[in-house]
């Protein structure tokens, strides 16, 4: 596949590649998303909006250029914002692949970084020379501002023009939390809500502080995603409930929905309030929650790709793979998109109490 | 109509809870531009007393600061809401410091070539600087904070974007052409809003203040008699109720206060 290299979010060519739970696929127009709706599915986004996360500055013992990129905070409270982990890069800049940049300078616990107006000290290198955790000086408020005035999106190297926020902002994006963008949630503007209610599908929404993707070292890149925190709104446990009981379908947009409705449904049900998800979703998991997912085109080996092994058998993901390919897909943030249904063979074997009757084997679910 | 609270400057937060457990506006997320003179402090300042946490944005930093250091609930973010490459930046500020946002208004408003001017010696600058401040700036606020507030009426808080008019969007009058031409589309653009956003819960209010006693009215008529104006103050009020009337009734404070006098705390 090759990289979506312009930044935009609904490009009228977006391809949608629709695998049902028979393992049929077919190459459609993303606008017709909505048609593989129906009445009674609950669509589920995450409207986290994107941080400037990406703060160039100086490491100030050695007096060198450094890149910190947030990665992660503890919670999603507004005043939660003096402790971040970050990803810390030397010299250059997102023209450079992310995983030719250079090392930082050797960081010790202590070392003052001065990044714009803000000042952050490393509290800890944690167990990788580019991970620490950041303590930054001052009040919450003016973090946030100089977070906001200092702060770009974090960029990449196939997208040679320089992002701005309104670039990786989805036009739902609520809450400043994510450090990348949920870019599933691309496809998504008001006309396309406005269609899912005339099909009479709901929409809910959850905040998921949506980690970086990429931390240009193998070795970091396997523990990828980082831990992440999340808030359900009780209107959307509600509405996840309700689309259950009566047979409708949970359709996931992006992979931190799936990571968050499953990490709060680990008791079984999902019900509202903040958490922070820890698990990998991968082969070997069991989706309580979510039926089907929207997300973007993924390359064997990424986390993404691993969690979508929890919805179709590897057999017929090899193939989504050789179709993407063949119909020549674009991946990335800004790339087409795929709709995977969960084979009914990975649902919960014991735990039969949201297994609905449209998930009978044989039966294609988008109809 | 929201009955407006007598002693509410005095109470402390947690009162507020319980003695107006109806009042929509206590713990309401409110973002207000142009928000440290005339109209748009005294908005800050009334729904502060009533309750809310309010962040506020203007350009100049010392009397952000100032107006700041009033409540614990007041957050000033410094910036220029006629600039496009500030937008972003306060948007974060916004939905960052508050968690969220229930209710935008946008209130800074440039009045054109001072002294007022003949349209035919209207600098097309200053034309360009009302459309700036008076259209494409809450255009480009409300569309950067659409999803916080799509969001908040989702989850049942209720979501209102009030946007400042004037008499003078509806009437031709001379010397206020430039004013008046960037506020009748900034009325118009309201009520289309309103008309295509029903669907999602987030309601559109453009209502006109009234001639007040404020820096910008002194601006567009420095020889009027402020005693003949209103009190933006009043003003402040009677849109602040408007607001209220809009939102739902809050149940999780309700429920909260319930709780409370049930747990025997205050009676």
């Amino acid at each position: 596949m090759m990289a979506a290299s312009e930044a935009v979010q609904r490009p009228p060519h977006a391809r949608l590649m629709v695998v049902d739970a028979t393992g049929w696929i077919s190459d459609q127009p993303r606008s017709a998303f909505v048609t593989f709706l129906r009445r009674g599915d609950l669509v589920v986004a995450n409207d986290a909006a994107t941080l400037p996360a990406s703060l160039p500055g100086v490491h100030l013992p050695s007096g060198s250029p450094i890149e910190v990129r947030l990665a992660g905070r503890g919670s999603l409270s507004p005043d939660d914002v003096r402790d971040f982990s970050a990803i810390i890069f030397g010299t250059g800049d997102f023209r450079t692949p992310t995983e030719d940049r250079p090392m930082p300078p050797p960081l010790s616990p202590g070392d003052k970084l001065a990044l714009g107006p803000l000042s952050a000290t490393v509290r800890r290198v944690l167990d990788h020379p580019r991970l620490v955790s950041l303590d930054f000086e001052g009040a919450s408020d003016a973090i946030w501002a100089g977070i906001a005035r200092h702060g770009r999106p974090i960029q990449y190297a196939h997208v040679p023009a320089p992002l701005a926020l309104w670039d990786v902002w989805t036009p739902i994006a609520g809450p400043p939390v994510a450090f990348e963008p949920p870019s599933a949630g691309f496809a998504l503007d008001w006309q396309v809500l406005a269609k899912m209610r005339s099909r009479g599908a709901d929409f809910a929404t959850i905040t998921h502080a949506a980690g970086i993707s990429s931390t240009g070292d193998p070795e970091l890149d396997l523990r990828l995603p980082f831990d992440e925190p999340y808030r359900i709104p009780n209107p959307t446990a509600v509405a996840i409930r309700e689309a259950k009981a009566r047979g409708g379908r949970i359709v996931a947009i992006g992979t931190t929905v799936v990571r968050a409705l499953e990490h709060a449904a680990a008791c079984g049900q999902v019900y509202a309030g903040e958490g922070v998800a820890t698990e990998r979703i991968g082969a070997g998991s069991r989706l309580r929650v979510v039926d089907a997912i929207l997300s973007g085109t993924h390359e064997p080996g990424t986390s993404h790709y691993e969690l979508l092994r929890a919805f179709l058998d590897d057999s017929v993901l090899r193939r989504v793979t050789a179709e993407l390919e063949a119909h020549r897909y674009r991946t990335h943030e800004f790339g087409d998109s795929v709709l995977v249904t969960r084979f009914p063979t990975r649902l919960p074997r014991e735990e039969k109490i949201w297994q609905t009757p449209e998930l009978a084997i044989g039966k294609p679910l988008f109809a | 109509m929201v009955t407006p609270l007598k002693t509410a400057s005095l109470a402390s937060q947690e009162h507020l809870q319980i003695a107006h457990f109806r009042n929509p506006l206590v713990g309401l997320r409110v973002a207000i531009t142009g928000g440290t003179s005339g109209l748009g402090l005294a908005l800050v300042r009334e729904l502060l007393a009533r309750g809310s946490r309010v962040a506020f944005v203007a350009r100049g930093r010392n009397r952000v600061e100032q107006i700041a250091r009033e409540s614990d609930r007041a957050h000033g973010i410094v910036g220029d809401i006629s600039v496009q490459d500030e937008i972003y930046p306060i948007a974060v500020q916004i939905t960052g410091e508050l968690g969220g946002l229930d209710v935008l208004v946008n209130n800074a408003s440039d009045l054109g070539p001072t002294p007022l001017a003949l349209l035919a010696d209207t600098a097309c600058e200053d034309l360009e600087r009302a459309l700036a401040t008076n259209v494409l700036g809450p255009f480009r606020l409300t569309k950067a904070l659409l999803g916080a507030l799509a969001a908040s009426a989702r989850e049942g808080r209720g979501a209102v974007v009030l946007n400042i008019s004037s008499d003078a969007a509806l009437n031709p009058y001379a010397r206020w052409g430039a004013y008046g031409a960037s506020k009748a589309a900034l009325h118009h653009m309201t009520r289309i809003w309103e008309e295509e956003s029903a669907a999602e819960g987030v309601h559109f209010l453009s209502l006109d203040p009234g001639d007040m006693d404020t820096p910008l009215h002194a601006l567009a008529a420095p020889d009027s008699d402020p005693t003949t104006l209103r009190r933006p103050e009043v003003a402040a009020r009677e849109l602040i109720d408007a607001i209220g009337a809009t939102l739902p009734r809050r149940p999780e404070y309700e429920r909260g206060a319930k709780q409370r006098l049930v747990g025997g705390e205050i009676l």
